[in-house]
């Protein structure tokens, strides 16, 4: 029986996990061999324990006035070993993903138990990592070395510190949540299993991304995220527009990679590595280089921060390669959750944070960031305003707050930043779960115009969806209050050029995020039901293991924010304390005063949002018809989403594949060359059919010649 | 060495090749039999090598020297050295696939097939071997014949224009070649010895002569851009096995060339052509990229594909340091094993449908599930996804072009852009949208065909995950060769040496 045999190997799976994990949650008392090598420093503590300070190097004290602390950077280690749950945090969802995508199919409608045992696994190691680091347990250590040629010599590594274990925590457990949502949403889908693998494949890919310890992991990383996503978006297949949807993300973040890659060259031939640890800890001798290119010569450090930032542009999707997000909304909406919303799409913050030593080099690499992050930001939010597709308002919602993200980073505050990252992780993750179970409701009904009412058929994924709408609105007290908040504030308090106008932008937008969410959220659960009346017979709320994810993520909506609780409401901070290692932390030059009346603002601002949806959607529900129609511009520019789409195809696209098949393939190839080609046996050809003609058999000819030729010889002779 | 193991390796499916002639030709299975086995046994003979090499010298190896033309001074003269090691591993292998793949397609002249395909091995394995370039080009011209045959017996409904056009295009640059080597021989002190004539200097304006001598034969094979036109048609009519070695072994014969003859020997016209041709191998990547875009014929479509990626290859041979040469090898490598297995499941499509237009397919993924994920592994490894071999390769030589001169890399970066776009799309058409009515119910892949495309997955995997385990092989002949070309060691343009303190 073949079913049995998969129920063994089953188990043989989940028996070899536990016991990995049980001796790899042993080996924390693991001895460290007795001295690190050539360092000389005495590791005198036998838990395994690396403390900070004896085995970080310093990145010099940064110029940039504004900068408090120096940062840090964990310095390799050649002798330390990982230890197992470290190892089993990446590589178990590598197992589940060969296991699920080679067996799955036979396992049917069970394949998703060996995924979430492994991402359940996951999690307790990443949490186990937190508290190590917390600890004082910082890692730097190569697994092997991947590629050496020349003097290049890149390895794979992890490297364990503040900023990782952030990381990990978000990916591992909005992870953990989306695997089990899938359980009742991907329910009975012919690529039920397929589904699971590639969850695992990303998860894999995602935590090599923020674990490694060197730029090429994290290339690798980067795009193998891109492949799971590529694959996701695409997973119903059939229909071409999904299948668009996977081929534009790919190709777009390629170009976006285009940049990154040059910018990994540029640092190689400046640093001689590609090790996080050799560039940060170099990273000042650069500062006054230049790179020459096409006769140009361009500031170094500002070339290189530039480049990598085309690479986050990509990932993250914004201006002017967002264009792949809102397609990718045509993948299932856990992965939407996942991928687009907490994790993936947040890779390139990750990438800005983690490289903080090269970006702070370049004061006009920041400028752009924090201008570029301020338009994004507005630019997304505008268009959020009038989509009617639930899933698309959440798409460019996340495209603006991603936006805020890499602000905060631009305004040299990268803790704020990942900080926002981490609080949106969740009740944006809670938004795209609840529309998730809006959908299934709803018969797979995306658009917001055939919903209403919804409150009394699905009550747990109203309140759930009420908390995460008040989340990002920047309610007091909930999760993004407290980033948001930090991010305005620091952005304000910046020294940077762009940072009033950041705070500005930052401000306004946090009115429209907190309009067009509770615009949302009156639309789906407010007012009479707009569905057809079949729609209406079937609306319940989702099972359990749908609305279970929804609490668990509430709870993050909620409370993710009270980890930095600023000073002023009591709190200390703790979270930009923890970052500050890596991350630094900006002086913060404000009175009190200010910051309560800047606190104040944003408030105001989303309160008002509140509002004045309310007032809209709500009191008088014909209002925004009516204003759609008296400014339609505006309104059919937003609803086309600029136009840019439209752009890009005919500017660059439709050029590109005409240039190729009249130009190149019509004219260059089957004209030019292939004419010369066969042009020279062709000309031999008629050459010979005329020579040929010399010989045609008839003696009177062939003596004619002869006797032609025999004179012109006797000729010659006598005349030379 | 007491055993002669090149000889061995080149004669062996020579020899077996004959003792195909002694089977009866109806006895078909018999045949197809034999000729798996001598090729598997080749496999095997070769393996030795690998681990018998000593890596740790850039000196040729396992030579065997006799005097054959003593009047001339010809000499029946093979080695190999940490390059060609590689080659004929994989020439192996690629034979041994493509008789795998053959199995069913091919059902005419079953027997006088075999024997082109394991002549066509032997003459492949003597030209990576030959230190003496007289029987260099014996080899190479012997090349030839097989796959003369193979593409005009066995092609497509246009095979003989296909064929006629590869075999005169490459001859002519053979001619080239010839003329070369003669003026090579006359100057030299009357040696046809390899490692001999690239220990002499030569005034440069015969180098430059030379040069352009040999690029002709080169160019022509790997194929360069504007030389590449024979390559379209070429696989478009050639069989699958045809297809595959082509793809894998035969057109990289040309960078061979330029790695063995011009770098070492003319190594001033080298240096002075750097530049053209850089900007000949941008030409290829972006024209062979963008081209692709145009292709309606799948066979087509990976034809200008591999200009593209060939051009990736030449441009880290001649972008001159240590990164982008040993890139350029891998590339080689690379593009041998992905182009190669993308062909067998071309060639595997095509038994079932008989059709190599695009518009034909799409919802094969519904179809042929196994056949997809198979697909889209080697189309992901064609497009340089880290951790598969496309993106090592990609990357080393990106790398080097960008320490030799930054806007190069600039522009190959392209490459990568244009790589996945056309990949992407084709694997669209191909495998997703709606199901075409022309490829419902068609067969899921036997088992025949998913032990012939395992190997070249487990080959992208592992040099994806640990490439050093060919890189190492390289690096003393590729300083070795950096060296003879810019006659002294300081002078390969190492990072360490830019690196801006």
């Amino acid at each position: 029986m073949k079913f049995r045999h998969l129920n063994i190997a089953l188990l043989v799976f989940l028996l070899t996990t536990t016991c990995w994990l049980q001796t790899a949650l042993a080996e924390t008392g693991h001895e460290l061999p007795a001295a690190t090598a050539g360092t000389g420093v005495d590791v005198g503590h036998g838990t395994g324990v690396v403390q900070s300070d004896e085995h970080t190097g310093t990145i010099g004290e940064l110029e940039t006035e504004h900068q408090v602390a120096s940062r840090t950077v964990a310095r390799p280690t050649t002798d330390t070993q990982i230890p197992g749950y470290l190892l089993l945090l990446p590589f178990l969802p590598l197992a589940s993903f060969f296991f699920t995508f080679l067996f799955g199919k036979q396992l049917g409608s069970r394949a998703h138990w060996v995924p979430i045992l492994s991402i359940l696994v996951s999690f307790i190691c990443a949490l186990k990592a937190f508290f190590a680091v917390k600890a004082g347990f910082i890692l730097n250590q190569d697994l092997y070395t991947w590629i050496s040629s020349g003097d290049l010599r890149v390895t794979v590594g992890f490297l364990v510190d503040q900023l990782t274990v952030v990381m990990l925590i978000v990916v591992t457990s909005v992870s953990a949540l989306v695997h089990i949502y899938s359980v009742g949403y991907m329910k009975g889908e012919a690529g039920y299993y397929r589904f699971f693998s590639y969850l695992s494949l990303f998860t894999f890919s995602m935590l090599m991304l923020v674990l490694g310890n060197n730029f090429m992991q994290l290339f690798f990383g980067w795009e193998a995220v891109g492949l799971s996503s590529y694959l996701l978006i695409g997973f119903y297949y059939e229909k071409q527009s999904a299948a668009d949807a996977g081929k534009k993300a790919f190709i777009v973040n390629r170009i976006g990679d285009f940049g990154f890659i040059l910018g990994l060259f540029l640092i190689f031939v400046n640093f001689g590595s590609l090790q996080y640890f050799d560039v940060f800890s170099n990273a000042r001798e650069i500062v006054g280089g230049s790179f020459a290119l096409f006769g140009m010569s361009f500031d170094l450090p500002t070339a290189i921060a530039l480049l990598l930032l085309c690479g986050a542009i990509g990932k993250s999707a914004q201006l002017p390669l967002h264009v792949w997000l809102p397609d990718a909304m045509e993948g299932p909406t856990p992965v939407s959750a996942l991928i687009h919303a907490a994790t993936m799409v947040t890779a390139g913050i990750f990438l800005v944070a983690r490289c903080n030593p090269l970006f702070e080099l370049s004061t006009f690499a920041l400028n752009v960031i924090t201008i570029l992050g301020a338009v994004t930001c507005l630019f997304a939010a505008t268009i959020a305003l009038v989509q009617t597709d639930i899933k698309r308002v959440v798409a460019y919602s996340t495209v603006s707050q991603l936006a805020y993200m890499f602000m905060a980073c631009g305004v040299g505050a990268y803790s704020a930043g990942i900080f926002h990252l981490f609080t949106h992780a969740f009740f944006k993750a809670l938004l795209f779960l609840g529309c998730g179970s809006v959908i299934l409701g709803m018969h797979h009904e995306q658009d917001v115009k055939y919903m209403g009412g919804l409150k009394k058929y699905m009550p747990i994924t109203y309140w759930t969806f009420l908390l995460a709408s008040l989340s990002i609105s920047g309610v007091p007290g909930l999760a993004g209050f407290f980033s948001k908040d930090e991010i305005l504030m620091m952005a304000f308090n910046s020294e940077i050029g762009a940072g009033k106008f950041a705070w500005f932008i930052g401000t306004l937008v946090a009115f429209m995020t907190a309009f067009y969410s509770f615009r949302l959220f009156f639309l789906i659960f407010h007012g009479e039901f707009r569905g057809t009346e079949h729609q209406k017979e079937h609306l319940k709320e989702s099972p359990a293991v749908v609305t279970i994810p929804l609490i668990l993520l509430a709870i993050g909506a909620v409370s993710a924010g009270w980890l930095g609780i600023p000073t002023i409401l009591g709190g200390s901070n703790s979270w930009a304390h923890f970052m500050e290692p890596v991350l630094g932390h900006p002086h913060v030059l404000l009175s009190s005063y200010a910051e309560s009346v800047l606190m104040g603002g944003s408030i105001l601002a989303g309160g008002l949002g509140i509002l004045l949806a309310m007032y809209m959607y709500l009191t008088r529900p014909e209002l925004p018809a009516v204003l759609s129609q008296r400014f339609s511009t505006i309104y059919t520019l937003l609803l086309n989403k600029y136009y840019i789409d439209e752009l890009y195809i005919n500017g660059i696209v439709k050029p590109t594949l005409n240039f190729s098949r009249r130009v190149l393939l019509k004219i260059v190839d089957l004209g030019i060359i292939e004419n010369i080609v066969n042009g020279v046996p062709r000309g031999i050809g008629a050459f010979s059919r005329q020579i040929r003609k010399l010989q045609d058999g008839q003696v009177s000819h062939y003596l004619a010649w002869m006797g032609g030729s025999a004179l012109f010889i006797f000729v010659w002779m006598f005349t030379r | 060495m007491s055993v002669p193991l090149l000889s061995t390796l080149i004669f062996f499916p020579v020899i077996g090749a004959l003792s195909l002639l002694l089977v009866d030709g109806k006895e078909v299975r018999t045949i197809r039999v034999m000729a798996l086995i001598i090729s598997l046994i080749e496999l095997l003979l070769a393996l030795p090598l690998w681990f018998l090499f000593d890596k740790s010298t850039y000196l040729m190896q396992f030579t065997e020297q006799h005097a054959w033309i003593p009047a001339l001074n010809i000499n029946y003269s093979l080695g190999i050295d940490g390059i060609s090691i590689l080659f004929i591993l994989l020439s192996a292998l690629i034979t041994t696939l493509s008789i795998l793949v053959s199995w069913e397609s091919i059902r005419t002249k079953v027997k006088e097939f075999f024997i082109a395909v394991l002549l066509l091995e032997g003459a492949m394995i003597g030209v990576f071997c030959a230190l003496d370039f007289f029987l260099f080009y014996i080899f190479w011209e012997a090349m030839l014949i097989p796959m003369f045959l193979i593409i005009g017996i066995w092609g497509g409904p246009n095979r003989i224009y296909a064929t006629v056009k590869f075999f005169l295009y490459t001859l002519i640059g053979s001619l080239l070649m010839l003329i070369g080597i003669i003026t090579l021989y006359a100057q030299g002190g009357h040696t046809f010895d390899i490692l001999k004539l690239a220990e002499q200097t030569f005034p440069i304006k015969l180098q430059m002569m030379l040069f352009w001598a040999f690029f002709a034969a080169f160019a022509v094979k790997v194929p360069m851009w504007p030389v590449h036109t024979w390559l379209p048609d070429a696989h478009t009519e050639a069989p699958t096995a045809g297809s595959v070695i082509l793809a894998g072994i035969l057109i990289k014969m040309g960078a061979y060339g330029f790695l063995r003859f011009s770098m070492p020997i003319l190594p001033d016209a080298t240096q002075a052509m750097m530049i053209p041709m850089i900007v000949l191998s941008l030409i290829g990547i972006i024209y062979g990229g963008v081209i692709c875009l145009a292709q309606t014929d799948l066979k087509r479509l990976i034809a200008y594909s591999s200009v593209s990626h060939m051009g990736f290859v030449t441009l880290g041979l001649y972008a001159l340091n240590p990164q982008s040469v040993e890139g350029g090898i891998l590339q080689m490598i690379n593009h041998g094993v992905v182009t190669g297995a993308l062909f067998l499941c071309i060639g595997m499509v095509y038994e079932r449908t008989h059709t190599r237009v695009i518009a034909d397919y799409g919802g094969l993924a519904t179809t042929m599930p196994v056949f997809a994920s198979f697909f889209l592994l080697f189309t992901l490894a064609s497009v340089g996804l880290p951790g598969t071999n496309g993106f090592i390769g990609e990357f080393l030589i990106l790398l080097g072009s960008f320490i030799t001169r930054p806007w190069i890399a600039v522009f190959a970066a392209t490459g990568l852009i244009l790589g996945a776009w056309y990949m992407l799309w084709l694997y669209q058409r191909l495998f997703f949208n709606a199901v075409n009515d022309k490829v419902l119910n068609l067969p899921e892949l036997n088992r025949r065909e998913i032990i012939t495309l395992v190997p070249m997955v487990l080959l992208i995997f592992w040099i994806g995950l640990y490439p050093n385990a060919l890189l190492s092989f390289m690096h003393e002949s590729v300083t070795h060769l950096l060296n003879q070309v810019y006659g002294t060691p300081e002078a390969i343009s190492q990072v360490s040496t830019l690196i801006m303190r």
